[in-house]
């Protein structure tokens, strides 16, 4: 066992497939020299040297493009961008060349890169550096979407995005990176595309990923005393999407609330309310709730940050509602 | 009209001139027999654009590579990737949409790619196909292969950002990247001095460290002279940037009739014309019509059989529409119709 931040884990992830896979390189702003925004990388220039951790201009389209010439060439690049936000400027080379290469061109090759970036609100960044913005890749065919919660998450999934054979979205959250664990890494992880049930209760599930199932699990806490007892499961990966889960545990249930900290008119939650009240619609007592990010840009006021998006609180509120 | 570089009588240079006049032809006489696919209505691509009048840009430029060599087109791709050894008959299967095309009928007209011969991909989005070979050409630097990859594209990518990101880049890490845009006048139905005031496209390039050249494509001994002094440079690191001038001879798409542009414009655009070019140098080198007619008779009955090969050919399965989304060994998407049945009948 051994005491990791979010942004460590993240960082001997990198480490150590890098060590194993000498395709593997990383290209982006300041992830060399400076050791990018979060220290993610701080330092590890040292190691692999400047063509293995490429500084760029900031050109995030051209960053992505030239990932995807790359991966095409026949390596393994890890594209950084350093807030999510930015995802805009690189929808083209994402969305319309990485996603879509393998199928356009008949299954002669794939994109095996990594797009790593971070997003969602706590650190008083303002509407342009505070987004979640997953629902834009993940209504995508041909990406892969990881959003790890925990710090043990943080490391082996982006080990697995690393061995992966399609183009992966592996967004961090910006709150977390601090954030940390007694973990054990050498504990094999769960297999690649499946979510993990955090707790188990016989009243309520709540789907969710990323922070908020920090909240989740908060408010599963204090809902307990107060006698309800919440299922919550972490999705992990959003693509490969694991509902056989969500699905075994809303029909024990049949309550489900969704949390996503993404705007809530049709994004993430939206999507998996929709699949949870299709799929499981004999086993439901209650409306999917979601539990999501108003529809509105996120403030930099503190305040108006902080309940943009679904606190504790609101979860404890919406579940007690839910089974009152 | 300029015959001194290929002086009568000079067997390598005519049999060179001979052997990149046959490539051309082959370019024009495929994307007549493509307009012919598409009237037919045999074609798959409700958008075909055809690079007539463009010949000697992709054949100029292909003359200078070598295998192991990687490159991205446009949405008017066809003529490079013939130049660079496309088999005419898969290349015609994919454009209509058959399962022995290219890309198994996927792709099309502006997606079509093959691995074998480093074609990375055309593209649909304008300047969508640049920034893959500054990652190309990364990766054969690092590697030390020796290969240059060239994005081919047209004077509408010159005002799209990518490109000047793109060629920052190669300039900045001294890539074996080359830029050729195949400049015919017209984005669409926007002319070039209609979308910039700074016409000297190669300028711009110059201006990131690039070697860059403006060549006129009437003579494809030019274009080939001024590509293999850019591919010289960039095979040994300094990337470069070729504008090949040239005239689209016909529409944007097969079906548009340029209203916009004048009759008179297009009689000076056509008269240029480099196909016809060196047919009249190698006639004036010695070479008889007959010889000539024989040959096009030839590259006519080649490219004849692409029709026939296209229309006997299958559409894909339908059970192939949920493949190569992802890797072979994931899973597939669920169909639409499987989740609804699933969903009702457990409801029944």
């Amino acid at each position: 066992m051994q005491k990791l931040a979010y942004r460590d884990a993240l960082k001997q992830a990198l480490i150590d497939s890098m060590r194993e896979d000498p395709d593997i390189f990383v290209i982006g702003e300041e992830v060399g020299r400076y050791g990018g925004a979060y220290g993610v990388t701080k330092g590890m220039i040292e190691e692999f040297g400047p063509e293995r951790l490429l500084d760029t201009p900031i050109s995030e389209p051209g960053i992505v493009g030239t990932a995807v010439g790359a991966a095409m060439a026949g390596m393994r690049p890890v594209a950084e961008l350093m807030y999510v936000d930015f995802i805009g400027m690189t929808m083209d080379q994402l969305c319309n060349q990485a996603a879509k290469i393998r199928y356009m061109f008949g299954g002669q090759i794939g994109v095996p890169m990594v797009l790593r970036t971070q997003g969602g609100t706590g650190r008083s960044a303002g509407a342009q550096h505070s987004q979640s913005l997953e629902a834009y890749v993940m209504h995508t065919p041909g990406l892969r979407l990881v959003m790890p919660a925990t710090v043990y998450d943080a490391y082996h999934l982006l080990r697995q995005a690393l061995t992966q054979p399609d183009p992966v979205v592996f967004i961090e959250h910006k709150s977390l990176y601090a954030m940390t664990e007694e973990v054990d890494l050498t504990v094999a992880p769960p297999e690649w595309g499946k979510a993990v049930v955090r707790r188990e209760g016989k009243d309520l599930v709540i789907v969710t990923y990323s922070r908020p199932v920090h909240f989740a699990m908060q408010a599963a806490e204090q809902l307990s005393k107060a006698g309800i007892e919440a299922t919550v499961i972490d999705l992990r990966t959003l693509n490969p999407l694991d509902f056989e889960t969500v699905r075994t545990e809303v029909e024990k249930t049949g309550k489900a609330m969704v949390v996503s900290e993404g705007a809530m008119t049709a994004g993430v939650a939206a999507e998996l309310s929709a699949r949870i009240t299709e799929e499981c619609f004999d086993f439901l007592e209650e409306p999917v709730i979601r539990v999501a990010g108003e529809d509105i840009p996120i403030s930099v006021s503190v305040e108006l940050e902080k309940n943009s998006v679904p606190t504790k609180e609101f979860i404890v509120d919406a579940a007690t509602k839910m089974l009152s | 009209m300029n015959q001194l570089k290929i002086p009568k009588g000079s067997e390598t240079s005519n049999s060179d001139l001979l052997s990149l006049y046959t490539e051309m032809r082959r370019v024009r006489t495929f994307e007549d027999r493509v307009g012919e696919l598409y009237l037919r209505g045999a074609s798959a691509g409700s958008m075909l654009h055809l690079s007539i009048g463009e010949e000697s840009a992709a054949v100029g430029v292909c003359t200078t590579m070598r295998d192991g060599d990687t490159f991205t087109t446009h949405h008017r791709g066809h003529g490079i990737f013939l130049a660079r050894g496309a088999d005419p008959n898969q290349m015609m299967a994919e454009i209509g949409g058959k399962e022995t095309g290219y890309c198994r009928g996927k792709g099309g007209s502006m997606h079509i790619a093959d691995m074998s011969l480093g074609h990375l991909g055309a593209n649909a989005i304008v300047g969508g196909g640049i920034p893959a070979v500054v990652g190309a050409a990364l990766v054969a630097k690092r590697r030390k292969t020796g290969a240059i990859s060239i994005a081919f594209f047209g004077d509408g990518a010159m005002q799209q950002g990518i490109l000047y990101e793109s060629m920052n880049m190669a300039s900045l890490w001294d890539l074996p990247a080359i830029f050729v845009c195949i400049n015919n006048q017209w984005g669409m139905g926007t002319r070039i001095d209609q979308a910039t005031k700074s016409v000297k496209l190669h300028e711009r390039a110059q201006a990131f460290g690039l070697n860059a050249e403006t060549v006129d494509g009437r003579d494809v001994l030019d274009v080939a002279e001024a590509a293999r002094r850019i591919v010289d440079g960039a095979r040994k690191g300094t990337p470069g940037f070729l504008a090949i001038d040239c005239y689209r001879f016909f529409g944007h798409g097969r079906k548009d009739k340029s209203p916009y542009r004048s009759e008179e414009e297009e009689e000076e655009g056509r008269s240029k014309d480099p196909v016809e070019f060196s047919r009249k140098m190698l006639a004036d080198n010695g070479m008889s019509a007959d010889e000539l007619e024989s040959i096009d008779a030839k590259i006519a009955t080649e490219m004849d059989a692409t029709i026939e090969f296209t229309i006997n050919s299958k559409e894909p399965a339908l059970n192939t529409m949920f493949r190569d989304v992802y890797a072979k060994d994931q899973p597939e998407p669920e169909p639409v119709s499987t989740r609804i049945n699933r969903v009702l009948e457990k409801g029944l």
